[in-house]
């Protein structure tokens, strides 16, 4: 079914079309929610009231993307929300996981060589989820901005619309989200080198 | 430009979007730098890594969803109308 057709039939009230959209586009936004909020129970939660909210709006769809783009964009922004009215565990400073400098301007503890990672799937299967988990270490106003931009794939005055912040500040965070993860893998990178 | 400059401009360096004659700084500190070249590609190899994730995002094998939730979503927008 084209795309038109099916936004008719979802405009008309069509309970087929509906379920039709909801198992067609439920599962990666399952799976962005799940990133986002990295708790089964909240993404689930997450997930639904994207949908709600969509149906809700879809008179107001006006066609500039896909639908499927614009559902993801409502449930990345459901995700956020609930991510704000959840109590937030301590976490790190982003200072702290950020490499340190001397007064000159030198690191204080040169950088080394990475080692060269293989090129088959199990190694880089590995690889990944090796950053996956260290992006969960990041902390979240950090790990949010990076999510969205180099994960999700979202431009950075979307993602400055979503997280209420201006492109500036996006882009800042950004790049320290990113040195921040170097920073993170930067042992287990070295210590395969090593070994 | 000392290592610590340099990595403020890594983003930008990267991205291609240094203009040229800070490029042209950026990249003398890099010709006698081993270390900033050892960390201009690990940071390579991370972003590497980043997109391979963001791909693996945009065409990632559908996950299974509990039918419970896709019920609960049909069944909230009934109620809702």
């Amino acid at each position: 079914m084209s795309e038109e057709a099916l936004l008719e039939r979802l405009r008309a009230g069509d309970d087929d079309a509906y379920a039709e959209f909801v198992r067609d586009n439920s599962p990666r936004m399952l799976a962005v929610a799940r990133r986002l909020l990295r708790n089964e129970e909240d993404a689930r939660d997450a997930v639904q009231e994207g949908f709600l909210s969509a149906f809700k709006a879809l008179e107001r769809f006006a066609g500039g993307s896909k639908l499927s783009t614009w559902l993801h964009r409502i449930v990345v922004n459901a995700a956020l929300m609930k991510l704000r009215t959840k109590k937030r565990k301590p976490e790190r400073s982003i200072e702290d996981l950020l490499p340190g400098y001397k007064e000159d301007g030198h690191p204080q503890e040169f950088f080394e060589a990475w080692h060269e990672t293989g090129e088959d799937a199990a190694s880089r299967e590995e690889e990944r989820s090796l950053v996956r988990k260290q992006i969960d270490e990041l902390p979240d106003n950090y790990r949010n901005v990076l999510l969205l931009r180099d994960i999700e794939g979202i431009d950075t005055g979307e993602t400055a619309a979503l997280l209420g912040l201006t492109p500036g500040a996006v882009k800042t965070r950004l790049h320290r989200a990113r040195l921040a993860l170097r920073q993170l893998l930067d042992p287990y990178f070295r210590e395969v080198n090593h070994g | 430009m000392t290592c610590q400059e340099l990595a403020d401009f890594i983003i930008d360096y990267v991205d291609g979007t240094l203009p040229d004659d800070e490029r042209a700084t950026f990249e003398k500190h890099l010709a006698m730098c081993p270390s900033c070249i050892a960390y201009i590609k690990s940071y390579r190899t991370c972003q590497r890594v980043l997109d391979d994730l963001g791909c693996e995002a945009k065409d990632e094998v559908p996950c299974e969803v509990p039918e419970e939730l896709i019920e609960a979503i049909l069944k909230a927008r009934k109620a809702s109308k």
